[in-house]
């Protein structure tokens, strides 16, 4: 897909106060030791869209992911996920906002299944709660859900065409397909945005496409994603909109066309290919 | 893994408040009990200057064998990365082997050569009988001493060998379980050789002591209680000197801050590896011969009855800090003696691991902020 | 109900796994009993007594299992649950001592409630302790929590060994700890009340005393046989407990955490809770045993019975039939008793029976004077050469086989099996990239 099918869209989806926005990251700042790794970092991301986010290395790109998702706690600055400020809230209740993270290296839960794994995601269900899993009674209900939740992974290993692996333990997978699990289950828990870390590295090229394609179909069901990459070719290719940072803060952010052709960001990346 | 470990230890928010109050609270607790003993001695008059200071002498002595112990322990535990369950009975290795040279020097002549050695395991040879003390039979002593470290460094070395080494990768917790099983063959080894039986060493009625005045008593101090200050403070600077003048020094406090690191710098690991055995093993074998000299007793589980207080100590230090381990046997041994001034004896030890319990909470890098420092 | 079959399978595959064990360890003593001659009634006892102290480790196991195998927390304070579960039991159903009677200047009261009233009470108080333990634990890594559950152990064992809390008076009713003499078990515990006081009991004995023709009453032997069945009993019901537990959404989350903690955050779990609860379960069930220990064991607790040495042996329990796995808990029990623990103290039985066995020399110096000598020196500690195997085997283990006999055993996380539906699953091949 092309830049130029993306942006039309994405347009018609912010308002004019700029409210509509489910993520709004302002002045976040995060220091480890003397080191400042993330200095006054602001910008937002518009639903529905796919937007990038690069840079060099060490311009703090991570970092405010795990800012974001509560990995790490900001020192200053707020992240404002759909009107609600969840700043310095714990990761899994920023999760079941409907805001999920994927991992810069594929973390799949080794010994578990590719069905395991999947059917693990889902919030909230019945059987989490200890006494409702072991009582008798209750257990029926706890296997009726757990039923509904099969389906649903089944449709979900469909939809990723990694089915064949169903009862593989992850631990197995190659490095691609770890990525598309990784990716499936985090739609298991219904989120309303993404946050990718870096879903391409280690991919081979034509899991790449398989992975951006299906990013891209989703994000035309409404899911919106934050896609973090090092790859500035990536980034161009595929979003609608990009955020460039360097040394910590937001150095550019407009369309690749522009991002590409902005003085600023080459000199970031000197040395770099573009 | 080390990923892991880095998002884990920075996501603390939540905990910062209860750490807080804990502190707060901990504090207040410190205050009043510092106020209970300003009434004890200045007002009340039911604390004596020369109780206390026979509990700050007395938790010194302990508080130096336990800091001594735990710089090996320390040291293992932040460059093999693993807490090492059987270390204290490498203690107890080397001190059994180093009064059997004591024994040996001191008793030749008068009896068998196996029970000398043996340290009386069958109960015809006893320690006070042969009259031994620092003054009286000072070559058995030292000798004994430096076989007790010699001995331990070889436990050491041999136990790595065979168990340790060929697990190098694996995570510390399999490390960990290892290490409790050499704990038991160890311990259970020495009791096959040297019987459980609990021994008398010294003849506590023949060394010299004073009787220093304080205030409104005395403080009794024996000439075992000085051989363990000059010889442990000794090593302890020794210890420091090896550490910050030499090649070998630095290597192992690059190594404790970061393995990988000292792998790509090309400093040669195992050598590293093998030097903190040599070095801890003869500072822990040095502690546990001093130790049953000061106590005059030795039994074959006194050195894992030993373990949790290092523990104690070089956690309460910081991982990895020479210095922390010796801070922190400092405290652990005030603690124990000093804790009598507010509750009762039997609590000496559950006070010293309940302050070990509080510095996990709200300092869990310990008070020395472990390895940077080495 | 296929799928209950399938599940049925699973189960009498385990359970013949178990079984075989059992009886392997039986057979074992008993042609080593038959072979030295040893009285039949000898054989039958010791059977039993090895039964009894296996279900008791397959408690500890199961409940070491559920918070190391399934959820990766390192407890090596088992001991200080059992101490808690026991003390508390004692102090609660131990009948009263009247302050003004003679007996009240030695003898320690309880509060005289029914025994399970006690146990309950035994339980919760383990659980609490083990809430007030995981607190702090859940923030701390896995060798840190190690050191602070065995202080805790030994913070548990000074209290009931200090005199401080020997005798206090609650509800007018002297009651304590007994400091370091301990407390005596004192009234009858329920197997015995449920059993032994109908007159099926006297029956039974008889009639094992005919079926073994044997001199002498079977009666103590019963007594334990009947113990250590119902003990069976409750071993299955903490297997059962546990294979639910494990076999749902909630044990899909423990295992999600042993396995990258990180991952179930971000999914949205409050993977804090999550441990609390498996920590705390743990525990109680611990404190459980250790109120059975009691009973059944001990006769009367002293803090000396609850030595961190005890929560090791449980540990390598574990480590032989593989963590994560119930049933190799409970075969890991039953190897570590049966061989490790009390088979050589068996096998000096068995061999003084049949050979003359020299006196011992005094000391271990005298011992190498030959190997006659030696054997004698060896024969004579033989339960300190017992430990130093133990503690070799704990060692080749690790090294040689971590994940146990069992070997690491991944039992499907669900609480319905996960098989694959029909009208999905397509071939290895297709990796083709068809549009849907």
């Amino acid at each position: 897909m092309t830049t130029a099918e993306q942006s039309p869209d994405i347009g018609s989806e912010v308002d004019s106060n700029g409210n509509g926005h489910p993520l709004v990251v302002d002045g976040l700042e995060k220091h480890f030791g003397g080191i400042t790794a993330v200095d006054g970092a602001t910008f937002h991301v518009e639903r529905g869209s796919l937007t990038g986010l690069i840079g060099p290395n060490g311009a703090g790109k991570s970092t405010t992911f795990n800012l974001i998702t509560g990995f790490h706690e900001p020192d200053a600055g707020s992240v404002t996920f759909n009107g609600q400020d969840v700043t310095g809230w714990t990761p899994f209740e920023i999760a079941n906002q409907g805001m999920v993270r994927t991992f810069q290296i594929a973390r799949e839960l080794g010994e578990m299944t590719v069905l395991e794994n999947l059917m693990l995601a889902p919030q909230n269900q019945r059987g989490e709660e200890l006494w409702r899993s072991v009582t008798p009674g209750e257990r029926g209900q706890v296997k009726k859900q757990e039923e509904a939740l099969l389906e649903r992974s089944w449709e979900m290993l469909d939809f990723f065409e990694i089915d064949h692996l169903w009862d593989e333990y992850a631990k197995n997978l190659s490095g691609g397909q770890r990525k598309l699990l990784e990716m499936a289950r985090v739609l298991m828990t219904d989120p309303e945005m993404v946050l990718l870390d870096e879903p391409l590295a280690g991919v081979n090229p034509t899991l790449e496409k398989k992975l951006m394609k299906h990013v891209h179909q989703l994000r035309e069901e409404g899911y919106t994603f934050l896609l973090v990459e090092h790859d500035m070719d990536i980034i161009m290719e595929n979003c609608g909109h990009v955020i460039v940072m360097h040394q910590g803060s937001v150095l550019a952010e407009g369309e690749p066309a522009d991002i590409k052709a902005n003085d600023q960001v080459i000199d970031a990346y000197l040395g770099e290919d573009i | 893994m080390r990923v892991r470990m880095e998002l884990q230890t920075i996501d603390t928010r939540g905990q910062i408040t209860s750490q807080r109050l804990l502190i707060a609270g901990a504090a207040f607790i410190g205050v009043l009990m510092v106020l209970s003993l300003l009434w004890g001695l200045f007002v009340s008059g039911s604390i004596q200057f020369s109780r206390l200071g026979t509990l700050v002498w007395d938790g010194l002595m302990r508080g130096l064998v336990i800091g001594l112990a735990g710089i090996g322990l320390s040291m293992t535990y932040s460059i093999l990365n693993f807490a090492n369950f059987g270390h204290g009975d490498y203690i107890t290795s080397g001190a059994f082997v180093g009064w059997g040279v004591t024994y040996l020097i001191a008793g030749l002549g008068t009896a068998e050569l196996g029970e000398l050695l043996l340290v009386g395991a069958s109960g015809n040879v006893y320690g006070p009988q042969l009259g031994i003390g620092i003054t009286q039979t000072p070559v058995a002593v030292i000798l004994g001493l430096i076989v007790a470290s010699l001995a331990t460094i070889a436990v050491a070395l041999i136990v790595d060998r065979l168990v340790f080494k060929s697990m190098r990768d694996e995570e510390g917790i399999s490390l960990l379980i290892a290490s409790v099983g050499v704990a038991f063959a160890l311990r259970y080894l020495i009791a096959f050789v040297y019987t459980q039986s609990n021994r008398g060493t010294t003849n506590a009625s023949l060394v010299p002591d004073w009787s220093v005045p304080l205030v409104d008593g005395t403080l009794a101090v024996d000439a075992h209680d000085l051989t363990l200050l000059v010889a442990s403070v000794g090593l302890m600077l020794g210890v420091h000197v090896l550490m910050q003048r030499t090649k070998l020094g630095k290597a192992m406090r690059a190594m404790a801050d970061n393995e990988d690191l000292a792998l790509v710098t090309g400093i040669p690991t195992e050598s590293v590896v093998r030097w903190t055995w040599i070095i801890g093993g003869g500072l822990t074998g040095a502690a546990g011969y001093l130790l049953v000299l000061w106590r005059g007793t030795l039994t074959f589980n006194f050195g894992w009855l030993l373990l949790l207080l290092i523990f104690a100590a070089v956690i309460l230090g910081g991982i990895g800090s020479i210095y922390g381990a010796i801070l922190g046997g400092l405290v652990i041994g005030l603690t124990m003696t000093l804790s009598q001034i507010w509750i009762p004896t039997d609590f000496a030890r559950a006070a010293a691991f309940g302050i070990m319990i509080l510095i996990l909470l709200v300092r869990p890098e310990g008070l020395f902020a472990g390895r940077s420092t080495a | 109900m296929t799928e209950s079959n399938t599940l049925g399978d699973l189960w009498e595959y385990d359970v013949t796994k178990i079984l075989a064990t059992f009886l392997a360890i039986y057979a074992g003593y008993v042609v080593m009993g038959l072979i030295s001659g040893l009285p039949t009634r000898g054989i039958v006892a010791t059977l039993v007594q090895l039964t009894l102290l296996i279900a008791l480790y397959a408690m500890l196991t199961l409940a070491l299992n559920l918070q190391w195998g399934y959820t990766g927390l390192f407890n090596i304070g088992i001991v200080g649950f059992m101490a808690v579960g026991a003390y508390t039991m004692l102090m609660v159903s131990k009948p009263p001592v009247d302050p003004s009677s003679a007996a009240a200047a030695s003898q320690i009261g309880g509060l005289g409630l029914p025994v399970i009233v006690g146990i309950l009470a035994g339980v919760i108080a383990a659980a609490l302790l083990g809430f007030v333990v995981a607190l702090p634990a859940l923030r701390l890594r896995a060798d840190y929590l190690a050191i602070t559950t065995i202080a805790m152990s030994e913070i548990v064992r000074f209290i009931f060994l200090s005199s401080s809390f020997q005798e206090f008076s609650v509800f007018g009713n002297k009651i304590g700890t007994g400091g370091g003499r301990g407390l005596i078990v004192n009234f009858e515990e329920p197997i015995s009340r449920i059993f032994f006081d109908t007159g099926a009991y006297e029956g039974l004995v008889t009639a094992v005393n005919e079926a073994m023709g044997v001199q002498g009453t079977m009666a103590p032997v019963v007594d334990t046989a009947v113990i250590s069945v119902v003990l069976l009993v409750v071993v299955a019901g903490y297997f059962w407990l546990f294979k639910r537990t494990g076999e749902s959404p909630f044990g899909r989350v423990l295992k999600a955490i042993r396995e990258d903690e990180d991952v179930a955050r971000a999914l949205g779990k409050n993977t804090n809770r999550f441990k609390i609860k498996s920590f705390m379960l743990g525990c109680a069930l611990m404190g459980l045993a250790g109120a059975f220990y009691a009973m059944y064991f001990l006769g009367a607790v002293n803090p000396t019975a609850f030595k961190p040495q005890f929560t090791f042996f449980v540990w390598v329990a574990l480590i032989i039939g593989g963590s994560g796995s119930n049933t190799g808990s409970v075969i890991g029990s039953a190897i570590f008793v049966g061989v490790l623990f009390q088979g050589p103290l068996y096998m000096k039985n068995v061999v003084e029976a049949l050979f003359t066995v020299a006196s011992a020399p005094p000391s271990f110096a005298h011992a190498l004077s030959g190997i006659g000598p030696f054997i004698a020196y060896m024969f004579e500690n033989i339960s300190h050469f017992r430990i130093i195997a133990l503690g070799i085997v704990l060692i080749v283990l690790m090294k040689r086989r971590p994940d146990g006999i069992m070997g690491h055993r991944k039992e499907t996380a669900a609480s319905i099996p996960l098989i694959k539906l029909s009208g999905y699953g397509r071939d290895a091949a297709a990796d083709g990239g068809d549009a849907e």
